[in-house]
């Protein structure tokens, strides 16, 4: 029996890797075992499923994806510092290669698919409705099963770390590296099959809100009068619906080689990897810009409150945002400019990418038009806001400059690729993410995050980036390429090498205070009971914080842009507090565990398809049908929140 | 006060950076900005052209930025001008969609002539050296059929001569690049993709594999060598005598996944390349094949389009040879 069980060991959690593995499973043991032990303790597992693994609140929702991209961005980061520790100096032993190539690919792939796209859902979900006047989104189940595929999706992906091995082809993973001939192991199946169970909700996700703003705005709030976070989402939404199929599709027949045996993208047999690296790209290019236009949503939104003042050409605006979004498909082929396309074929994509900057430009120039003449306080949804500035601009100035396409082929592969796309992805992602979460953080959970230590994790954290990826562009220009785990003396690489090193431990710095903010502030944070404690522009700011689950009382009637900031100056508030005689029974979906259910059945066939075990990945799929089924013969889904109820709530709120 | 200095002090940063590197650059390290070739030298124009072109953008951006931030702050005693309801100018705007556009454009222009540009030998009337590459894992060959020798990991070219690269990879895909010499181009399995390079003056310069490519990826570096046209007829003249002949068993060993120095070979086996392209994927693209062999100057390869099935029995690809349908694939292909 041992040999088999140390077989199993070998096999299964790589036993024989050796003691960064043995801490890892003891860790996540330990961590099982606590939160296992917390919940029965507390007798909180009724409170759990009940409250949030049950729930179709898109409120909730949405906090639970904040969660696990907080969660994620951890994971994330520490695969970057363990990569920074090893490139500190040339010829490092602390990581092998097998071992920096895995962990350069979870670092990449978690950072966009598990952390930023989580972190955008969660502000759609948080945000959207209330920004809307609405009760829910168009299809609140479907909101559930989306969370729940992502969350699967990423625990697939996340045990691959210590269960079979983390794939190690790259977050693109290019064909014929990730075909079985050159990649053996469980690890690229993890890759794919995770992505693809989250794939897929995202992809209902974006139709899902597509539908939420299209069809369940207040009355009133005709497109034009939408907030800019909105028309962002539109935006995004739009993009969504058209990108991930073609994700879908090379993650399909990728899969297809590496289980039964095609030959869509291998060497042999007419197979032809530029395929894949194309559908990958029509995918990949338009995902940042999805990633990307929610932040800039948010950063509208946060100038406006924070300066006091409209935003500026609003119209041009949302035609940034539409323009970006469609320019988004056409630019693909700079992500190979070198793969040998005709001189016309690159001359076109180089021209399109470049154009991309002009409607991001004329953004960044209304954002500084919306401070001028304001009267700008500097919060930290601000503080996060004002950084973002320079740093994307830089970020888009070496962007354009990679745009040209013989230019392109010095820096492509090399650093200052790598610091470009750190650039805009963190200085606009991720700084508009953490502007969002402070801004709208007090509507979630009714109290403000503390602002004393939220600057330190700010300075950490910028101070950190430059300090961190300014060095890469240098390294760039110096030769140094992407994905090395290791690297000569003698090519004067290792001092600028260290000061990156510097800066990314500072940035990790940044995040454990905002995880110490967090804590802080649960207790200590500054409670929120007006419901607006920015002096907010938008309907959300209108409501109590947090919100009431039917999130209006009485849904309002929209007159203007900035409907609840007009109400505010001509002192009409009063209005959209509700009065007994306009009450209504309310209309709501029920709550469902099948969801999750069906997130945990995905779960299981993922797992199936992985290692080959089909007899799994048949019954998980026949159990995904069955759940399928099950919905398709279910009257009984919705319930009505009685008048009385509604009273009751909104008169403990003093609202009535 | 501290407040207020925010955006100055991420401007200053990022300034001290930029210039940091502008300055820097003058260093021999920084290779991509020491062009020791023609093609170099344009992608370096076209660098310094978009650096300032991006810089007439970014320089008010940062300045207003911080303007704006110090000016309307909020404080009671401020006495600048607040409009909260202003938030339309149409002539401002014509401005900043007008301004990208011709940036754009100017830039579009060059980037389009310098693409064009680079299809082209640097130097139309001097003889073209070819020197075929295949990228392994985790090394490069190199083919010189004009002159019938072969290397591992370093590769030697005559000075102001313009060199034809042939790219391709009997591995996955991987890119190769020489940043001092020009741009880099990926070499991919079953492809035959072309690169034009030219070294100006004598020299040692670092090349590498861009494109990742598994475990042995970091150590596929290699040297590039320019000499006098009379040290390179050396060269060969001495590989020829004192090096040993690469076989087609010893190519199969090459072929195995490992890290290994420098070596020489004074011959290698007739039409390897083509034969690496055919057998992994090329057959299926005869119109590439027939142009590649059109263009490398291999007269024993070039008027045998049926003579390819037969030559990949033997071939590398010989290994593929004994799957069913194999060779029956290969001679529709070329019948075409």
């Amino acid at each position: 029996m041992p040999d088999a069980l140390r077989q199993f060991a070998d096999t299964y959690l790589m036993w024989q890797e050796g003691p960064m593995i043995w801490i890892s499973d003891v860790l996540i043991l330990l961590t099982s075992i606590g939160i296992v032990a917390t919940l029965t303790y507390f007798k909180k597992w009724k409170w759990l499923w009940r409250e949030w693994l049950t729930t179709v609140d898109h409120k909730k929702i949405g906090i639970m994806y904040l969660i696990a991209a907080l969660l994620m961005m951890f994971r994330g980061g520490a695969d970057g510092l363990l990569m920074r520790t090893q490139l500190a100096a040339p010829g490092m032993h602390f990581l092998d290669a097998e071992h920096y190539d895995q962990i350069f690919t979870t670092h990449g792939t978690i950072m966009i698919l598990f952390m930023a796209m989580p972190f955008i859902f969660a502000m759609f979900n948080i945000v959207v409705p209330l920004q809307i006047g609405a009760r829910d989104v168009a299809f609140p189940y479907l909101n559930a099963i989306s969370f729940w595929l992502f969350f699967f999706g990423a625990l697939l992906f996340n045990i691959s770390f210590v269960f079979g091995g983390s794939p190690d082809a790259g977050w693109f993973s290019y064909p014929p590296l990730s075909e079985l001939q050159f990649d053996p192991g469980p690890g690229e199946n993890f890759y794919l099959l995770a992505l693809q169970i989250s794939g897929i909700g995202s992809i209902a996700t974006g139709i899902n809100f597509l539908a939420t703003i299209l069809k369940m705005r207040a009355p009133g709030m005709t497109l034009m009068r939408m907030p800019l976070f909105t028309w962002s989402v539109v935006a995004a939404c739009i993009v969504i619906i058209f990108a991930f199929p073609a994700l879908t599709v090379a993650l399909a027949l990728l899969m297809l080689d590496r289980i039964v045996g095609t030959h869509f993208f291998t060497i042999l047999h007419g197979g032809n990897p530029m395929m894949y690296i194309n559908l990958f790209w029509v995918w990949g290019h338009p995902e940042v810009y999805i990633v990307v236009l929610p932040a800039f949503g948010i950063f509208s939104e946060v100038v406006a409150t924070f300066s006091r003042k409209r935003v500026f050409g609003y119209s041009s605006m949302v035609a940034s945002l539409i323009l970006i979004s469609v320019i988004s498909y056409f630019v693909w082929a700079h992500h190979f400019f070198t793969m040998g396309a005709g001189a016309d074929v690159n001359t076109f994509f180089a021209v399109a990418s470049m154009a991309v900057g002009i409607p991001t430009g004329v953004k960044v120039f209304n954002w500084l038009f919306t401070m001028y003449r304001g009267r700008i306080r500097l919060n930290l949804p601000m503080l996060w806001t004002i950084a973002f500035v320079p740093c994307f601009a830089l970020g888009g100035a070496t962007g354009i400059m990679l745009a040209a396409a013989p230019a392109d082929y010095q820096y492509h592969n090399s650093y200052f690729l790598i610091a470009h796309f750190h650039q805009v992805l963190i200085g606009g992602v991720v700084f508009g993410m953490l502007a969002g979460m402070y801004y709208w953080w007090p509507k979630m959970f009714g109290f403000k995050l503390d602002e004393r230590i939220g600057r330190w994790a700010f300075w950490f954290f910028n101070i950190g980036f430059y300090v961190c990826f300014m060095p890469q562009y240098a390294l760039g220009f110096m030769g140094m390429q992407r994905r090395m785990y290791t690297y000569p003396a003698d090519m004067g690489w290792g001092t600028l090498n260290f000061i990156s090193t510097v800066g990314a431990y500072l940035m990790g710095i940044g995040f454990v205070l905002i995880v110490a903010q967090v804590l802080y502030s649960i207790k200590y944070g500054e409670r929120d009971l007006t419901g607006d404690p920015w002096d907010g522009r938008t309907l959300e700011w209108s409501l109590p914080s947090p919100v009431p689950h039917y999130n209006f009382a009485v849904i309002p009637t929209v007159t203007d842009r900035d409907y609840w900031w007009k109400l505010k100056e001509e002192g009409r508030t009063d209005e959209l507090k509700p009065k007994p005689e306009d009450i209504q029974p309310i209309h709501m979906p029920k709550n469902s565990g099948r969801p999750f259910i069906m997130g945990v059945l995905f779960f299981v066939a993922g797992l199936g398809f992985v290692f080959n075990w089909y007899v799994l990945a048949v019954l998980g799929l026949l159990g995904v049908v069955v759940t399928l089924l099950a919905r398709s013969f279910e009257y009984d889904d919705e319930y009505y929140i009685q008048p009385e109820e509604v009273e009751h709530v909104e008169a403990a709120l003093g609202r009535l | 006060m501290k407040r207020t200095q925010l955006p100055k002090s991420n401007r200053v940063l990022a300034l001290a950076a930029l210039t940091a590197l502008l300055v820097s650059g003058c260093g021999p390290e920084y290779l991509v900005l020491n062009p020791a070739g023609p093609v170099a030298r344009e992608e370096l124009h076209l660098i310094e052209l978009s650096t300032v072109l991006v810089l007439i953008v970014i320089i008010p951006v940062l300045a207003l930025l911080a303007y704006i931030v110090w000016r309307y702050r909020d404080k009671p005693d401020n006495k600048a001008p607040y409009t909260p309801k202003w938030s339309e100018s149409k002539a401002l705007e014509v401005v900043w969609w007008g301004i990208p556009v011709v940036i754009v454009a100017v830039l579009g222009y060059y980037t389009g002539k310098s693409t064009f540009n680079l299809t082209e030998p640097p130097q139309k009337d001097v003889q073209p050296l070819t020197v075929q590459v295949t990228s392994l894992n985790w090394k490069w060959l190199f083919q010189y059929p004009g002159q019938n020798v072969a290397t591992v990991n370093y590769v030697e070219i005559p000075v102001g001569v313009p060199i034809q690269f042939e790219l391709t990879a009997d591995a996955p895909m991987n890119s190769f690049w020489v940043p001092e010499l020009g741009g880099q181009e990926y070499t991919m399995p079953g492809m035959a993709m072309r690169l034009w390079l030219e070294a100006d003056k004598p020299g040692t310069y670092y090349g590498s594999g861009a494109n990742f490519t598994g475990k042995g990826f970091a150590h596929m570096n290699f040297t590039v060598k320019a000499v006098s046209q009379d040290e390179f007829d050396q060269w060969v003249k001495q590989i020829k005598s004192n090096s040993p002949a690469l076989t087609m068993t010893g190519y199969e060993q090459l072929k195995q996944p490992s890290v290994v120095g420098t070596m020489s070979y004074s011959s290698y086996p007739p039409g390897l390349f083509h034969d690496v392209v055919w057998a992994d994927g090329g057959r299926y693209m005869p119109d590439m094949m027939n142009d590649m062999t059109g263009m490398q100057g291999q007269t024993a390869d070039a008027a045998k389009p049926n003579g390819a099935a037969t030559d990949t029995a033997k071939s590398p690809a010989g290994d593929t040879s004994s799957m069913p349908g194999m060779q029956m694939d290969g001679g529709q292909s070329a019948g075409h």
